[in-house]
């Protein structure tokens, strides 16, 4: 649903059914509306078959890449002799992306039921669920849960009577927003920084613990229990435009649309439709300028191209972005994609780890010099500058946090260049662009404060 | 005792909160992995993790407290020093700048008396900070108080969220 809107008739609402309903947060509430039968099934049922139905699917990654579910499933060996791990990412950090908070808030059953298929499926006991440490609420609801289940014999040595153990486990996070990188969660959760690891080897070889580990998103593992209980066929017939793109989505949109949340349909939807009908379309008065589809990372989308996506893994390509984590960023024109990229350039400056000097250095400088800009100190070197920095800060480093942080400086300056020069050539004042007259206290973006 | 720190530290865990510990150990193979929970646990008993707080968080787990200072320090949520009554965290990145969080940001300034961000109010009552992406954009101003997400703040209710605090 498109919480905290009702349900659109155009969503297909199967996982965020409850979204809003607090009874669907209890064990018993859970269970009345059909909770734990697909953990019963699969328990009983061999991994390998589980991993079949997941593959026949379709399904594939919710937390960004997309990757199989099903195949990466596969790459774990059950019964190697060896201790297997499952984690679960709820690091949830992309700016724009905020579904799997209410997935945890409102459904924290079904994230600890689909940890449960999931660590069972790849042979794992243990499925720990690393949750952003400023998520109080979602690790709480999930804390009750796991204790809920605990109690009631679903987790522990004897998971629903199966002879099999399953223990699953919340862990906090403490605020870095790196620790979304598999590596990265992994290394924190072993109790040190948040550095991503070099690669290979991979997860699937060496990975928490240096056991082998499957890490998935929490949409990802959500959907699993549906999948069991309803036919990988079922599943796989929900696909609207490519059928390399099968399933529901969650979008959550924010930014300046009517109606911001997290809306679910089935992958293909016309983003046209979805932005105007279900979300509302733009405020009153205002219009659509831009779009960044998939959390901060992926290329922004000038309204043409946005209105011509179809939402799937192809579509978002096609129109020369990606899907990524299904947040959806909507601009309308009385923002400065400047100033909105100077701000995410920040982001990820403020977020690198430091490891790579391509990442550590160039996050820093392009903020530097679009904060310039921004102020109407910039120049038209600058912009070239800045697009020789962000080709040094592609595919050169341990992870791609660093060419994150080039894609919205890139995009933007293909699509929005005029917006730029504006700036550099004084056509528009500094103040405007900043969106009002700068107060005393100075504000958040031109003083670049922090602790 | 650490610059910051003004009364005499004394060990937490003890008691209930040893068995807190304790009992996080059992999750995971490693005492290493429980050194986030046991960073929080001191947190959340002193309000900030101060230079004995590493050390006696070291001896807990067996690690070097130059090591624990180490990790620490890579988190933003841990506070290495005292921080105000209400530690306000507003969200600006660009999903939410979008939406007007820099004016928000500047109200919770102006009527907490902070002034600037990350400056501490003169009655020790609240820290102001902007914070990076909470994950709740379509609720935009979120604001973190505490451990409590507040949605949907603008310039207009922050004296209402203020007094609400009280
Ligand atoms: C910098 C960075 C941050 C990421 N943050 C997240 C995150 O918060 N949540 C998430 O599920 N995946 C995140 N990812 C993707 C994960 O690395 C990983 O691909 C994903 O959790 C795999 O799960 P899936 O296959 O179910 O999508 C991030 C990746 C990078 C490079
Ligand atoms: S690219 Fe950036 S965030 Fe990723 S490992 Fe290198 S320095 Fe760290
Ligand atoms: S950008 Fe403000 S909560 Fe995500």
């Amino acid at each position: 649903m498109g919480y905290p809107h009702k349900t659109h008739p155009r969503e297909t609402a199967i996982l965020s059914k409850h979204f809003g309903d607090s009874e669907a947060r209890s064990l018993d509430g859970w269970k009345q509306r059909g909770g734990y039968r697909a953990l019963e099934q699969a328990l009983s049922t061999p991994p390998a078959e589980i991993v079949d139905a997941v593959k026949a699917s379709g399904l594939r990654g919710r937390g960004g890449a997309g990757f199989p579910t099903g195949m990466k499933w596969s790459f774990m060996k059950p019964g190697d002799g060896k201790p297997h791990y499952l984690c679960c990412n709820a690091d949830e950090s992309e700016p724009g992306t905020f579904k799997d908070r209410e997935i945890m808030r409102w459904t924290p059953h079904a994230l600890v039921e689909g940890c449960a298929i999931g660590a069972h499926a790849i042979g794992a006991e243990t499925a720990y669920v690393y949750i952003r440490g400023e998520f109080q609420e979602p690790i709480d609801q999930m804390e009750s849960a796991v204790s809920e289940a605990y109690a009631a014999g679903i987790l522990g040595a004897n998971a629903m009577g199966s002879g099999k153990r399953v223990d699953v486990h919340v862990h906090k996070g403490a605020g870095a927003y790196i620790c979304g990188e598999e590596t990265a969660l992994m290394e924190s959760l072993e109790g040190k920084r948040g550095n991503p690891r070099i690669k290979p080897p991979f997860p699937a070889v060496s990975g928490l613990f240096a056991k082998p580990t499957t890490i998935n998103n929490v949409e990802t593992l959500v959907a699993v229990p549906h999948i069991l209980t309803n036919g990988a066929e079922w599943y796989k017939a929900m696909s609207l435009s490519n059928p390399k793109s099968t399933g529901t989505k969650l979008f959550s949109v924010c930014g300046n649309v009517s109606r911001p949340g997290t809306y679910e349909v089935v992958l293909g939807f016309p983003f046209k439709d979805f932005l105007y009908d279900l979300c509302g379309g733009p405020q009153a008065g205002r219009k659509f300028k831009a779009v960044i589809p998939g959390g901060a990372s992926v290329p922004i989308q000038t309204m043409e191209e946005a209105e011509a996506t179809l939402m799937d893994y192809e579509g978002f390509v096609a129109q020369g972005t990606m899907l990524g984590s299904g947040g959806i960023i909507v601009f309308d024109d009385h923002q400065s994609m400047p100033r909105m990229i100077a701000r995410l350039a920040r982001f990820f400056a403020h977020e690198s780890c430091g490891q790579c000097t391509q990442c550590r250095e160039g996050t820093a400088w392009t903020t530097k010099i679009l904060e310039r800009i921004v102020a109407g100190q910039g120049t038209f070197e600058d912009l070239d500058t800045l697009l020789e920095i962000a080709d040094n800060m592609t595919g050169k480093t341990i992870c791609v946090l660093s060419d994150s942080c080039a894609v919205p400086v890139v995009s933007g300056l293909q699509k929005f260049r005029h917006e730029f020069e504006a700036l550099i050539t004084g056509r528009r004042s500094s103040t405007v662009a900043m969106g009002g007259k700068p107060s005393a206290g100075g504000s958040a973006l031109t003083t670049g404060a922090g602790v | 005792m650490s610059a910051h720190e003004t009364v005499p530290y004394t060990p937490v865990f003890v008691g209930k909160r040893k068995l807190d510990l304790d009992a996080i150990l059992l999750r995971y193979p490693t005492k290493q992995a429980a050194l986030l929970p046991a960073l929080w646990i001191v947190q959340e008993a002193r309000g900030w993790v101060s230079e004995a707080g590493v050390t006696e968080v070291a001896a807990a787990l067996e690690l070097s407290a130059a090591y624990v200072k180490g990790v620490l320090t890579f988190y933003t949520m841990y506070h290495q020093h005292p921080v105000g009554k209400y530690f306000i965290q507003v969200c600006t990145t660009s999903p939410c700048l979008c939406a007007g969080a820099d004016k928000v940001a500047e109200a919770f300034l102006r009527h907490t008396g902070c002034n600037e961000l990350g400056v501490t109010s003169p009655d020790g009552k609240y820290t102001v900070i902007e914070v990076e992406c909470l994950g709740a954009c379509g609720f935009a101003t979120p604001v973190q108080i505490n451990a409590d997400t507040v949605e949907n703040v603008t310039a207009d209710t922050v004296p209402q969220i203020l007094a609400g605090l009280k």
